[in-house]
């Protein structure tokens, strides 16, 4: 779950992590009204979940009401990058001496927290990364260890900040790490973190991720759900719980378990297809699973075919075949299926399935077979 | 041989008593599997289908001789339900709950590590594992499978692991143990300590590995490979077409800032001598022709 820049400053702010005034408004007037209540020079920020927005014309500092109004203007309902402004964020305008990278994130590898902290904030990381390496001081901790207050300061004298921000970095990063163990966070990240002119140190950005498995224990977590960045489809399936990722082919793909759909989704691009989706409906297939995801991908306009790939494990052929046949019975499909029926009882799941077939309604024995088919039947390469 | 589980392995389920433990414990039970215990607090005393139920593992491994867990407890009493395992003294832990948070799994990986370093944990979000003939410990579909050997299988995916372990049975190519370690974050068990173990069992002769996109252990396991592997191995890779920045799926699958591509974690694989099927049958295939080259 990605947070907007101004969700992960209110976040930031519960772990007293400096950051600017500032308010979150969806209209020009609540714009102008908020800039007057802050007082000028204020920034006026995009809130979009994906990165560039500078760039696209995303931020502006305005110095009165008259920037305010036009800058708000010309930014709410910009599309930047496929993504439609909606919310912007109002900001006291702040001194910049330095900019500073921050972050905190898992080192799959090393199984380990990751944190990085850099003298050259502002600019990309990875681009950092890929330039000056020596750039970005790393510290590994052990998360039954925790970090403590020395072993931070040791990690942000090795980066090279200047002096002055030595002791208000050390505070922020003992902070930001309670937010990332404490707020089950997948990544927290502060680019820029700045030192101003008076010396003190804040967070002037937020990227903040939280991890899905970990709302049972947060449940204010459940707000940012509505923020998520969803197509249509991809809303639709999220409303009935199923595991979807819209892609832009003509092959609607259904199948059970992650790793299968996954490669369900290669095996029509390799046999020249376009996927339209990515769908896991879990291991169970029962008829109502089968009906909502035969539904989400039936309303995607440019589906052409439906590639239904089944492998039964514990879960026998029988009870695959006639999940399909009763949500056949619920919903009206527009494009042909095809499916591939495999594993337990694969033969009596077929033998259900058999006075089913039809043009609409076809099935092959293997995946590279019936991906074939598909994509024949989608209108091909 | 197999590796990790066997015969005399004895298992004490934790989520006995809940629906799915309940389900899975029995089913691996008829499968043949030492079902020797349950857990929950509230139930001690009493039995699943004559499988006794005590209050902790501790106790179960007292009055049982338990060497092995499985977990079935949902998701948020996981971190406790895995240390309650090691420190009631068994070898090997395998949690099958999916849903647990990463930063309990990267928690308890590193509590493991350091105070239980001889216990072993397989997932948390895999099927569990399987010896063929021998032992079903989780949900792994217990018939689809030929006893025997001579392949190893470790896969970081439930269906293609099914759909692995049934072409070889339609090949009649048998399997000494078929290890799923899941496709979270942290997991307990990599590829390299399955292949290490694989490499040391004398009647396993080949491995199958089936990895996806996210993180970087198809690379590292493919430097394994090329550095301390005397046996073939042949290796599927799912996901070659998801698009950056989207999970598919498994907590872990996910292509972030240009790494763990499907292409690259392939190439790292042919780099180091695996044969690699660009499909799962086609995979089955290349293995069918190690398995024939064999001796």
């Amino acid at each position: 779950m990605d947070l907007l820049e101004y969700q992960g400053k209110q976040l930031f702010a519960t772990y007293g992590i400096p950051v600017s005034p500032g308010e979150a408004v969806t209209t020009v007037d609540d714009a102008v009204a908020a800039a007057e209540r802050l007082g000028y020079p204020v920034v006026v920020k995009a809130q979009v979940h994906v990165g560039g927005r500078g760039k696209a014309g995303g931020v502006k500092l305005a110095s009165d009401a008259a920037e305010a109004r036009t800058h708000a203007g010309n930014i709410l309902g910009l599309d930047i990058k496929g993504h439609v402004v909606r919310t912007v964020w109002i900001e006291k305008e702040s001194d910049i001496a330095a900019e500073y990278y921050a972050s905190f994130t898992l080192d799959r590898s090393a199984k380990k927290y990751l944190g990085m902290l850099s003298s050259q904030g502002g600019v990309e990381i990875e681009q950092v990364a890929a330039e000056s390496p020596e750039a970005i001081s790393r510290i590994h901790i052990d998360p039954v260890e925790g970090l403590s207050e020395d072993a931070c300061r040791g990690w942000v004298e090795a980066a090279g900040l200047a002096p002055e921000a030595t002791g208000g970095a050390v505070e922020i990063l003992m902070k930001l790490y309670r937010a990332y163990t404490e707020g089950d966070a997948d990544l927290v990240e502060i680019n820029p973190l700045i030192l101003t002119p008076e010396g003190r140190v804040h967070a002037l950005d937020a990227k903040v991720s939280l991890d899905d498995n970990a709302v049972f224990r947060h449940p204010d977590y459940e707000q940012y759900d509505a923020t998520q960045p969803r197509d249509e489809r991809e809303q639709a399936a999220h409303d009935k719980g199923l595991q979807y990722v819209g892609l832009d082919g003509t092959v609607g793909i259904i199948a059970n378990g992650a790793g299968l759909a996954m490669s369900t989704v290669d095996i029509v691009s390799q046999v020249g297809g376009a996927p339209a989706n990515f769908l896991d409906i879990g291991g169970g297939a029962n008829a109502e699973v089968m009906a909502g995801a035969l539904e989400v991908i039936n309303n995607d306009p440019l589906v052409r075919s439906i590639f239904i790939n089944i492998f039964g494990g514990i879960t026998k052929g029988e009870e695959v075949a006639n999940g399909i046949v009763q949500a056949l019975g619920r919903v009206s499909i527009s494009s042909p299926i095809v499916i591939r029926l495999d594993g337990t009882n694969a033969e009596e799941g077929r033998a259900i399935l058999e006075p089913h077939l039809s043009d609409a309604l076809r099935m092959q024995p293997t995946m590279i077979d019936a991906a074939r088919t598909a994509v024949e039947l989608a209108g091909g390469r | 041989m197999s590796i990790f589980v066997d015969d005399t392995t004895k298992v004490v389920y934790q989520g006995l008593t809940g629906s799915q433990g309940r389900f899975y414990g029995l089913l691996n039970r008829d499968y043949g599997t030492q079902v020797v215990a349950g857990t929950n607090p509230k139930k001690a005393g009493t039995d699943v289908d004559g499988i006794p139920v005590f209050a902790s593992v501790k106790e179960a491994v007292a009055e049982t001789g338990a060497t092995a867990s499985c977990i079935f407890i949902p998701a948020p009493g996981v971190r406790d339900a895995v240390i309650e395992a090691a420190e009631g003294g068994v070898e090997l832990i395998v949690c099958i709950t999916e849903g647990v948070p990463a930063h309990d799994e990267a928690w308890f990986f590193n509590k493991l590590r350091r105070d239980h370093p001889g216990v072993r944990l397989l997932g948390p979000n895999c099927p569990g594992l399987i010896s063929p003939g021998k032992a079903n410990v989780g949900i792994t579909a217990g018939h689809i499978a030929k006893a025997g050997g001579p392949v190893g299988i470790v896969s970081r995916s439930g269906t293609l692991t099914y759909q692995a372990l049934y072409e070889l049975k339609q090949q009649d190519i048998g399997v000494t143990t078929c290890v799923g370690i899941g496709g979270d974050p942290v997991p307990g068990t990599s590829f390299i300590d399955c292949l290490a173990a694989f490499e040391a069992d004398p009647e396993t002769r080949a491995v199958m590995m089936i990895g996806e996109i996210g993180g970087s252990a198809e690379e590292e396991a493919a430097e394994f490979v090329a550095s301390s592997m005397s046996k073939p191995v042949v290796a599927y890779v799912a996901g070659v077409t998801a698009p950056p920045g989207k999970k598919m799926g498994h907590a872990g699958a996910i292509v972030s800032g240009g790494k763990g591509t499907a292409a690259a974690k392939m190439d790292a694989l042919r780099e180091a001598g695996v044969k690699v099927g660009l499909n799962p049958t086609e995979a089955g295939e290349l293995m069918v022709e190690v398995v024939a080259a064999l001796d």
